[in-house]
C-alpha cells in the first residue's frame, strides 16, 4: 500500500510541476504586453515618464531578467506565498486578492457540495425502496441533472430575486454596509449568499440521489443480499449492508466532487455577480491581468490535486477490497 | 418422512405471461437421504429449490403444498416463511462465491446475520470454529475478508455457515460445479458428512454432474420441463433407467466417468419445450423415439418397484 500511495504522490509531484511550468508560460507567450496596458491605463502621455514607469514595471514584475532566470524566481517566490501582483487591482499582491475572494467561492460550494451529497444520497437510499417517493421524486431527479445549469440559475435568480423580490441578485453584500463582524452584515451575507447556493445545491442533489438509487437497487439485488434473505435475515440488515455498501463509490465521487471546489463555481458567480474566485477569475481574463490569472490558476490546480489524492486514498481505505487488494502488493 | 412436497407449481410472471417452472411437481423424502436432482439446463431444478426456501420477486406459488416435519411450509407468504429459513429450510446457493459481503469480515456478517435471528454468536461460535477446523478452515477466517479466501475457501464458509443452525432440509445448488476435480470430490465428500454427523437431516443436491450425485446420493429425481418424470435409487437410475429422456441422457454416457451436460443431449434431437406454453401430454414427446398416439394424455406416474417411479406409458414394456 505505501508504495500505491508513493507512486500516486510522484505522479501528483509531476503533475504539479508541469501545472506550474505551464502556468509560467502560458501569461508570457501570450500576445499583449502587461506593462504597456498598465501604462495605457494610467493614461501616462509624456514619453520620458513613461520610460521611467516601464522600467519601475519591469522591475517590480520581474520581466527584466532572462526568461530562465524569471522561471528559477517565479518557483522561489511560490514558496515564498508571492504571486506577484495585480495588474488589475494594483497595487495589491496577487496573493491577497485571491485571499479576498476565496471564501466567497468556499462558502458557496462547500456545503453546497456537503448537503447536497447528503440529502441526495437520503432520497436516493429511500427512493430505491419505497416505490411512491421512487415514481414521484425520481424524475424531479432527472429533470434536474438534466437542465442546463445556466438556465436553472438564471430561472432561480430571476424568480426569487426579481420575480418575489426576496433575495438580492447581486454581490457579495449590499455596497450600503461595510464589512464587520456584526449581525446585521452577516445576514446581509447570508442573504446575498442563499440564492447561489441553493442553485448548486439543487443541481447536484438530483444526480447524488440518482446514483444512490442505482447503486442501492444494485446492492439488494446482489448475491450476497439474497443469500442473507434466504437465511432469513430481517429486511433492516439486508438493507444496512446495501445501503453501506453504496454508500463507498459514493464517498469517492465526494471527493472528486471536492476537487472542483476551488474552481468551480463560475458560472453560478458569474450569474449571481457573486466575488468569488470564479469572478476573479473573469476580471483577470477581461483585464488580461495575467499576475492574478496565474495566481488564479494556480489555485486551482492546487485544489484539483489536493482532493484527487485524497479521493484516491479514500477510495482505498474505505474499501476493504481495493484496500487488501493493495497489500497484496501490486500497485 | 422429512419433507413431502405435492402438486406444486411455481410459475414466473414475465411480460410475455406465466413461465411454468414448475408444473405439479410431487416427492418425498426420508429423514437421513441425500436426493440427487439433475436435468437439463432451464427445467427448473433451481426453482425447485428456491421454492422450498424464497422465491424471489418474480415467482409466483400458483398451488401445491411442501409439508417439512409435519408442517407445512408457507411456501407463498414471504414473512412467514422467514421463521423457517436457515433454522428448518437452509440453501447453499449455485452463487456460493459471491455469496458473502464482501465489505465486512466474515465473524462480523456472521455474528450479526445470527443476532437478526435472536441466536448468540458467543454461544455458537466453538461450535461454528468446530465446523470450519471440520472442513479444513482454521478460525483465523472469521477475521478475513471474503476477498482474502480462494473460492473453494468461501465455498467451505458458505457450507458451514448455511448448515450452522441445524436445519432438517439442505438445498445445494450445483455446489461443485465452479470447482475443480478435487475441490468438488472433497465438497461432494463434505456433504454427506455434514449428514453423517447430524448437521443435516436430508438434502437435495441439484447437479449437472451425474457421476458426482451418483457416489453420494441415496436417490435421483430427473426432471423435464418443470416435471420430475423419474425417481429411483441412484443404483437404479444410473444402471436401468426406465423413462426414455433418462435413458437418453445415461445410455449415451461411458461406462466411467458418467458425466453428462447439455453436449450429451443434442445427441436427442430436439430441444425441451418452453415453458410458456408447454405442450399438452407428455412434454418429452416431440423428442421420443417411443412416441405413440397415447402418449397425448398426459402419462400416469408408475411406480416399477418399490421407491423408483416413472412417469411414462411405457414404463412398464
Ligand atoms: N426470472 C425469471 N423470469 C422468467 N423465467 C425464468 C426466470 N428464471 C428462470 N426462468 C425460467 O424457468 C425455467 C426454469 O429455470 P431454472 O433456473 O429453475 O432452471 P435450472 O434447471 O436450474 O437450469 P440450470 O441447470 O441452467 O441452472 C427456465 O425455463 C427459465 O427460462
Ligand atoms: S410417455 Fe410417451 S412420449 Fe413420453 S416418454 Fe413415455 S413413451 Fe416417450
Ligand atoms: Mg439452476
Amino acid at each position: 500500500m505505501g508504495r500505491y500511495f508513493r507512486r500516486k504522490l510522484l505522479i501528483y509531484g509531476l503533475t504539479f510541476i508541469i501545472a506550474v511550468s505551464i502556468n509560467f508560460a502560458v501569461p508570457r507567450l501570450m500576445p499583449g504586453d502587461p506593462v504597456a496596458r498598465m501604462l495605457t491605463r494610467n493614461s501616462v502621455a509624456n514619453l520620458e515618464s513613461s520610460e521611467a514607469m516601464r522600467g519601475y514595471f519591469n522591475d517590480l514584475f520581474g520581466l527584466d531578467v532572462p526568461l530562465w532566470k524569471q522561471y528559477l524566481n517565479y518557483w522561489a517566490a511560490l514558496f515564498q506565498g508571492d504571486l506577484g501582483v495585480s495588474v488589475f487591482a494594483f497595487p495589491a499582491p496577487v496573493s491577497s486578492v485571491v485571499a479576498d475572494a476565496l471564501p466567497y467561492t468556499l462558502a458557496l460550494l462547500l456545503p453546497s457540495i456537503l448537503l447536497s451529497w447528503v440529502v441526495g444520497n437520503a432520497l436516493g437510499a429511500m427512493a430505491a425502496r419505497n416505490k411512491l417517493l421512487d415514481n414521484g421524486a425520481l424524475p424531479i431527479g432527472y429533470v434536474l441533472t438534466a437542465v442546463p445549469y445556466m438556465w436553472l440559475a438564471i430561472l432561480l435568480a430571476w424568480v426569487g430575486g426579481i420575480l418575489l423580490g426576496w433575495f438580492p441578485v447581486a454581490g457579495g453584500y449590499s455596497f450600503a454596509l461595510t464589512p464587520a463582524f456584526t449581525w446585521t452584515f452577516i445576514a446581509d451575507l447570508f442573504h446575498h449568499w442563499f440564492l447561489p447556493f441553493l442553485s448548486l445545491f439543487v443541481v447536484a442533489l438530483g444526480g447524488w440521489a440518482i446514483g444512490m438509487r442505482n447503486l442501492v437497487i444494485y446492492e439488494l439485488e446482489s448475491d450476497y443480499s439474497n443469500y442473507l434473505q434466504a437465511l432469513g435475515a430481517p429486511n433492516r440488515l439486508v438493507r444496512r449492508y446495501a445501503f453501506r455498501n453504496a454508500v463507498l463509490p459514493q464517498i469517492t465521487g465526494l471527493a472528486l466532487q471536492l476537487g472542483v471546489v476551488v474552481g468551480g463555481a463560475l458560472v453560478t458567480e458569474v450569474v449571481f455577480a457573486y466575488p468569488g474566485l470564479g469572478s476573479l477569475l473573469l476580471n483577470a481574463i477581461n483585464n488580461q491581468d495575467f499576475f492574478l490569472l496565474q495566481g488564479i490558476l494556480l489555485f486551482i490546480v492546487i485544489g484539483v490535486l489536493v482532493f484527487n489524492f485524497l479521493a484516491d486514498v479514500v477510495y482505498v481505505l474505505v474499501d476493504p477490497r481495493t484496500r487488501l487488494g493493495l497489500e497484496g502488493g501490486q500497485s | 418422512m422429512a419433507l413431502e412436497v405435492e402438486g406444486l407449481k411455481v410459475h414466473y410472471r414475465t411480460v410475455k405471461g406465466d413461465v411454468r417452472a414448475l408444473d405439479g411437481v410431487s416427492f418425498s423424502l426420508e429423514d437421513g437421504e441425500i436426493v440427487g436432482l439433475a436435468g437439463e439446463s432451464g427445467c427448473g431444478k433451481t426453482t425447485l429449490g428456491k421454492s422450498l426456501i424464497r422465491l424471489d420477486g418474480r415467482m409466483r406459488h400458483m398451488g401445491g403444498t411442501a409439508v417439512l416435519d409435519g408442517t407445512e411450509l408457507p411456501i407463498g407468504d414471504d414473512r412467514a416463511m422467514n421463521a423457517h429459513r436457515w433454522k428448518e429450510v437452509s440453501i447453499i446457493p449455485q452463487y456460493s462465491m459471491s455469496a458473502l459481503n464482501p465489505t465486512r469480515k466474515i465473524g462480523k456478517m456472521t455474528a450479526e446475520l445470527l443476532r437478526s435471528r435472536g441466536k448468540s454468536y458467543r454461544e455458537l461460535k466453538d461450535e461454528l470454529v468446530r465446523r470450519l477446523e471440520l472442513v479444513g478452515l482454521s478460525e483465523k477466517v472469521l477475521d478475513n475478508y471474503p476477498i482474502e479466501l480462494s473460492g473453494g475457501m468461501k465455498q467451505r464458509v458458505v457450507m458451514v455457515l448455511s448448515t450452522l443452525l441445524d436445519p432438517s432440509l439442505l438445498i445445494a445448488d450445483e455446489v461443485t460445479s465452479a470447482l475443480d476435480v478435487t475441490n468438488q470430490k472433497a465438497v461432494a465428500e463434505t456433504l454427506v458428512r455434514f449428514r453423517d454427523m447430524g448437521f443435516v437431516k436430508s438434502m437435495i443436491v441439484v447437479t449437472h454432474d451425474l457421476s458426482l450425485v451418483y457416489q453420494i446420493a441415496d436417490t435421483i429425481m430427473v426432471m423435464y420441463a418443470g416435471q420430475i418424470v423419474e425417481k429411483a435409487s441412484a443404483e437404479t437410475i444410473i444402471k436401468s433407467p426406465k423413462h426414455p429422456y433418462t435413458k437418453a441422457l445415461i445410455g449415451a454416457l461411458p461406462e466411467v466417468g458418467l458425466e453428462y451436460g447439455d453436449e450429451r443431449l443434442k445427441s436427442i434431437p430436439g430441444k425441451p419445450p418452453h415453458l410458456l406454453n408447454p405442450p399438452t401430454g407428455c412434454r418429452f414427446r416431440d423428442r421420443c423415439p417411443l412416441a405413440s398416439e397415447e402418449c397425448e394424455t398426459e402419462p400416469p406416474k408408475v411406480a416399477v418397484e418399490a421407491g423408483h417411479e416413472v412417469s411414462c406409458w411405457k414404463a412398464v414394456d
